[in-house]
This record gives structure tokens, sequence and C-alpha cells, in this order.
């Protein structure tokens, strides 16, 4: 499977819950597949998805999940030790595998090479790392969030990309409808 | 009172519960007081960009935000204040040691303090200057200005502020 695969199957999963998206294409398709208030996409700096979902999960009590890639969670690698030290347990980070940075031309992550992220999250403290394949992503995922434990899922895909639009809401229009659900 | 607390007590007054810290020696003092307030949730990170992160979640779930960090940070965030915070419209006290100043015994420190005022008004980011410690008397009001416009704002403090830099 590839990403895009992945998010279309556990789309039914995140409708539910407030989902911070990590830039570019991740993004795109998950506005794509279910476009709703309690989806925060982020239309740039890379690297934070993560950072922003702990952030939100440590300041309310719903349940957040972090969409992150493995080339962004390199890009901010300070963020494990982060969210191994200040335990949310309404906060999962699912980090998307596929060994490429997808939204920039499947350039090969040193993730998809000697680099585990799994085995850093570990290093860095976090208790709860979880290693999927990527068709047992949703079954991950619903297991996490039921666990109600903090919980890094490393779920491991093929590179590839689908074509699709960037997203043209108001950053702003994304921002506040997300707060509304947040709050709601 | 020290400055320290009469600082964190601007912040508590004005309901800022969340905070990440970046250490400086300067804000050192201010940083424990942040860490020892039972009202404020103190996150120390790892680098300001990832700090500034953890602003924008916190700030979206209900909390209020502020990020302190040294002057040296403004090159590490440029493109997170661009494309997150200003770009999504979130109010970021920034409080800022403002190293490479007068009394500064490191000289590197003065490369970046050059470049400091520069950067942050061409980012249009609202920016006050404590001098003297009779300056953080508009701490108070400089925090309702930034949570009543939605933006980043920059309080620098220079070594003179915080009564020269450590035994120098």
């Amino acid at each position: 499977m590839i990403r895009s695969e992945i998010l279309r199957d556990i789309a039914p999963i995140l409708h539910d819950q407030l989902v911070v998206c990590n830039i570019g294409l991740p993004s795109q398709e998950l506005h794509m597949i279910d476009d709703n208030a309690k989806n925060f996409y982020m239309l740039g700096t890379m690297g934070l998805s993560s950072s922003i979902g702990l952030g939100l999960a440590l300041a309310q009590d719903k349940t957040v999940i972090a969409i992150d890639g493995d080339g962004s969670v390199l890009t901010n690698l300070g963020t494990l030790p982060t969210i191994a030290n200040n335990v949310a347990d309404n906060f999962i980070l699912l980090i998307i595998d596929n060994g490429s940075y997808g939204s920039t031309g499947d350039q090969p992550t040193y993730a998809g090479k000697k680099t585990k992220l799994e085995n850093v999250a570990k290093a860095c403290g976090c208790e709860n790392v979880v290693v999927c394949q990527d068709v047992d992503t949703g079954k991950t995922l619903q297991a996490a969030i039921d666990s109600k434990k903090m919980t890094i899922i490393v779920s491991k895909c093929d590179s590839g990309n689908i074509k699709l639009p960037v997203i043209t809401m108001d950053p702003v229009v994304i921002r506040d409808r997300f707060m509304k659900a947040v709050a709601s | 009172m020290s400055i320290s607390k009469k600082i964190v007590d601007d912040f508590v007054a004005n309901d800022v519960s969340f905070i990440t810290t970046v250490p400086c020696k300067q804000l050192a003092g201010v940083i424990d007081e942040v860490e020892a307030r039972p009202e404020i949730f103190h996150i120390p990170s790892n680098k300001e960009d990832e700090g500034m992160g953890l602003c924008a979640g916190a700030f979206m779930g209900g909390k209020r935000p502020a990020i302190i960090m040294q002057n040296t940070a403004i090159g590490v965030t440029i493109n997170t204040l661009a494309t997150l915070i200003q770009y999504y419209r979130m109010p970021l006290p920034m409080l800022i040691s403002y190293r490479g100043e007068l009394r500064e015994p490191v000289a590197c420190q003065v490369e970046m303090a050059v470049h400091t005022k520069a950067l942050l008004n061409q980012m249009n980011i609202p920016t006050y200057h404590f001098h003297k410690e009779s300056d953080a008397d508009e701490l108070d009001a400089i925090l309702k200005y930034t949570f009543m416009c939605n933006k980043p704002v920059a309080i620098l403090t220079d070594a003179s502020f915080w009564g020269g830099y450590g035994d120098q």
C-alpha cells in the first residue's frame, strides 16, 4: 500500500478524532478523502505535525492523532524526547514510513536505509512504540485509541503518490473551524 | 520582588498557562520561576521551531502559550513564524534574551544581535526592547496586545535589563 491507500483505509477511524496532518501530499490526500473540521491541515513548516499534535493533546482532553512521515520526523527529530518526557495519554503519533520524501519526488530518507524510527523513539524514552505493516494500520490505530495510552505507531508502507490538487482553503479558516471542533 | 517573579506574575495574570523554553543563562531565573508555578505547564523544547509547534497546538487546544528563548532563535524560526504562527494568525508572546548587546562577553553573540531587530522588522513582528528594569512595566500591556491581535510579538531583554551577564 502507498500512503494515500492507508489514509483511505483509516479515514473512518480518523473521522471521529482530532487529526493534525503533515504538510504536502498527506494533507492534500486527507482533504480529498474526508475533509472535515476536525482535520488540521499543515500548509507549511515541515516537521512540526508531532509538535502541534502534542501541544494540542497536552492542552485538552480529546484524543489527538498526529499524522507524520518518516522524512518529517527526521526533520524534527528533537520531537521524540519531548514526546517521551511529556506523556499525554490522549496523543497518538502515526508515522507513515514509506522511506521517502514523497511530496518532493520520492527521494530516499535515512529511515528507508539504516535508521529505524521505532528504535529512535524507544531510545528517546517513548514507552508504547508499535510497528505495523500498511494493511494493519487501521486495527493498530484503533487499538492505540482504545488503549488510552500515548502511542507511537510506525506504519511501514511503499513509497508512491497520487496526483491531486493543493489545498486552497484559507489557513485562518482551517484553524478557526478546527478550534471550534476542538472546543465543541 | 525579583524581576523574574514579576515577569511570570504578568504571564499568569494574562492567563498564559503553557510555556515552552529553550535555555539561556540570562533567562535562567525566569525559567526557574516558570517551572515553579503550578498555574503554568512548562515544557522545555529542544529547538525553538519545535517549541512554536507546541505553542500552536496548545493555542488551538484553548491555552494561551508563550515561548522563552534566545535571539539566536530568530534565525532558526523564520519559516515557522511565517508559515505557521503568522499564516494561521496565532498569538505568541516571545520573551527573548537579547544576547550580543552591551555587557556581552561572548563575541559570537554579537553576530546575531546585529541581525535581530532587522529580521523582526522584516517579519513585521511587533518588537519591544527591555533595557531598564522599569521597561518591564509594559509587559502586562504587551501580553494583552498580543492576544488582542493574534500575532507573534517579540520582547527583547538585554544584559542591562537583567543586571549584567552573570559575573562578568
